[in-house]
């Protein structure tokens, strides 16, 4: 123990000897990592906040969908989701509450009208269970009730957008808006959710009972619906989506080996994805700017050459005092790594203070992370670096003959 | 020490046709040629020649740090051509001190640290080195100079700081290139003195030297001209040894 630490010491001595070449040595080392780490911190930074807007739309809520493959799209097979299907949900699935239909009959394609203006939104028919999570709740009036949906009554819940838009009067209860010609009596208005990533206006929207939305569809047969529900318990997400899966095969009549014509979606899953997407993002940056700390790694095994020549005589005092060759290979091997991991620390840090100030400077970024993996690898790959390339340089070191060494000039 | 472990008859050790051969480019240069010699526990030896006869390059041999390119040298019974780097380091460490010509203390450590080194290779913990090489210093009279760097010593201290590193560790053989070369008679005599008490204490000392006042502190004399032994003798433990310092 007593030796390691005098390596240590004499490899930290040997760094403080020449400051200002271990600093220039190490600065290639130094903007590799510090570029990584800004990129990555950004990135991930990105990502968090994109999390952070899907964890809004509910945690443990999936969305059932119709969905075809390619192929069987081909095939001019078609694809639905039924009131059925809903019914069959509800009564055979345990472990789900809120189970309600959505009706899209327009994606900001709809037309919508108060007096002389216009506008284009979004609707979709639903009932009273919806507004789940505290996500979306009426900050004036009310939403859809139960009572909406048996009458069919022609009302309307709209986002803030909407008001905005159609010159609204601040309290636009009880005013009427036209819709696919009908008019619907406004009777509450939704909290503001903001936009998605900047881009989608989730205010932009109404929301009508579901039965209303069912006779404007002009559908002749049961619409296409959307299904969506709250899993209890957000652990037990994987089973209840099993168990949807094989309630709604059997509705649809598929055969083992036949593929689903629908698709469960969850907030988790969409997270999941984009996450995905952003750390080979990042790995991918990593491995590039790696490149980078290669030829750090070269710039280091170079000045630890120069260092060993220079301490030729040094070493041969070592060795008549009796240090062994692990000692001299140990001392140069910790030299090498603690260089490079400085070179590693410096940049982390550099990184990170640039994320930092882009995140200032650019408002698009939400904030700068660094994820533990990448302090780790970073660190882990600058040490791994020094000791690559440090490895050629000690074995010099430390296989140098004592007297040769001792009469080195 | 394991080097004291051998029978009391058998020399601590033995060269013996040992010759050093040095290519320099077409020429060969010959610093030894043929060198027989055995030296026993507990003696004191000097080796007195003119300059480059091959004393430095014999002392080397003996303390294991350089080959012979000829002959065999057995140390405590041991053929040293058979040991392997870590067993001559080990040597090197434990069992010889060595007082180089040159000094060859590390630039950039201070006295304290220079003479804390060879401890460092036993595995003595920092503080025990301290301790242990801030009296060696103290010893050959440089206790107030403990963080002076070589650079910042006079040619003598820097001699006493290299005295001190090859006693620091105790070692059983002590090897001496020159100890007094460029010091003052008075401090001298103190390190003459000093090899006498290790001398009486078991240890074995060989010093070259070209002074023939210095070899008669000694117990032997080896002349040593053009790499060869031409003169061997035993004069005795004088009076002068041990009164030197007196
Ligand atoms: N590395 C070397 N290469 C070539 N020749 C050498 C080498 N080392 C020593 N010699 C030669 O060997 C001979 C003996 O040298 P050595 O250093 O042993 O002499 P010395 O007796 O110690 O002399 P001094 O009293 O001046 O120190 C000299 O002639 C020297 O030139
Ligand atoms: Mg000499």
């Amino acid at each position: 123990m007593a030796r390691l630490a005098e390596a240590l010491r004499a490899a930290l001595g040997a760094i403080r000897a020449h400051l200002l070449r271990a600093a220039l040595t190490v600065l290639g080392m130094v903007i590799g990592v510090a570029a990584v780490i800004a990129v990555v911190a950004l990135l991930q930074g990105f990502g968090q906040s994109i999390t952070q807007q899907f964890r809004n739309l509910g945690a443990n809520g999936l969305v059932i969908v119709a969905y075809l493959p390619q192929k069987a799209a081909l095939e001019g097979r078609i694809a639905r989701i039924t009131p059925d299907d809903l019914l069959a949900i509800r009564q055979r699935v345990a472990g789900v509450r809120d189970v309600v239909p959505l009706l899209p009959l327009a994606q900001f394609s709809a037309e919508v009208r108060y007096g002389s203006r216009s506008s284009n939104t979004s609707v979709s028919g639903t009932t009273s269970g919806f507004p789940r999570n505290g996500a979306r709740y009426p900050v004036q009036g009310r939403f859809v009730v139960a009572g909406d949906d048996t009458t069919r009554r022609p009302v309307a819940v709209i986002g803030q957008t909407l008001i905005k838009d159609l010159h609204l009067p601040a309290d636009p209860e009880g005013h009427f808006i036209q819709l696919f010609g009908t008019w619907f009596k406004v009777v509450g208005v939704l909290n503001k959710v903001g936009t998605l990533v900047g881009l989608i206006d989730r205010d932009n929207l109404v929301y009508i009972p579901y039965t209303t939305a069912v006779s404007l569809s002009g559908a002749l047969t049961a619409p296409n619906i959307v299904i969506q529900l709250d899993v209890d318990n957000a652990r037990a997400i994987k089973p209840v989506e099993a168990r949807i899966t094989a309630v709604l095969r059997r509705q649809h009549h598929l055969l083992p080996g036949e593929a689903d014509d629908f698709k469960i979606q969850s907030a988790a899953e969409l997270t999941k994805a984009l996450t995905s997407a952003l750390d080979s993002a990042s790995l991918i940056l990593g491995a590039i700017v790696g490149i980078s700390l290669l030829v750090g790694g070269v710039g280091i095994m170079n000045v630890m050459l120069v260092s060993v020549t220079e301490r030729t005589r040094e070493i041969g005092i070592q060795k008549s005092l009796g240090a062994t060759r692990a000692d001299i290979l140990l001392q140069f091997l910790l030299e090498a790594v603690l260089l490079s991991l400085l070179g590693g620390l410096v940049g982390l840090a550099l990184g990170y203070g640039i994320g930092k100030l882009v995140v200032h400077l650019v408002p698009a970024f939400a904030g700068a992370i660094v994820p533990g993996w990448t302090i780790a690898l970073s660190l882990g790959f600058t040490a791994a670096v020094g000791l690559v390339f440090g490895i050629t340089p000690a074995a010099k070191a430390a296989a140098l003959d004592p007297i040769e060494a001792l009469r080195y000039e | 020490m394991s080097v004291a472990l051998a029978t009391d008859t058998a020399p601590l050790l033995e060269l013996r046709g040992i010759g050093k051969r040095y290519r320099m480019g077409e020429t060969d240069v010959d610093a030894l040629r043929g060198v027989d010699l055995a030296i026993a526990r507990n003696e004191y030896v000097a080796f007195i020649g003119p300059s480059g006869s091959g004393k430095t390059t014999l002392m080397n041999i003996v303390g294991c740090l350089d080959r012979p390119s000829s002959g065999s040298y057995l140390l405590n019974g041991q053929r040293v051509a058979d040991l392997d780097d870590n067993a001559l380091a080990r040597i090197r460490n434990r069992e010889i001190g060595f007082v180089f010509q040159n000094f060859n203390l590390l630039g950039r450590a201070d006295a304290l640290h220079n003479v804390m080194q060879p401890l460092v290779y036993r595995g003595i913990k920092l503080r025990e080195r301290r301790q242990l090489a801030t009296a060696a210093l103290t010893g050959v009279g440089l206790g107030d100079r403990l963080d002076h760097r070589p650079n910042q010593l006079s040619g003598g201290q820097r001699q006493r700081v290299a005295i001190a590193r090859a006693l620091v560790g105790k070692p059983s053989i002590l090897l001496a290139d020159e100890p007094t070369g460029n010091l003052d008679s008075t401090t001298a005599r103190e390190i003459m003195a000093m090899f006498a008490t290790l001398h009486r204490a078991g240890n074995t000392i060989i010093l070259v030297t070209h002074d023939a006042e210095v070899a008669a502190h000694a117990e032997r004399t080896v002349a040593i001209r053009d790499g060869q032994v031409i003169g061997d003798t035993r004069h005795g433990r004088k009076g002068t040894a041990h009164g030197a310092a007196g």
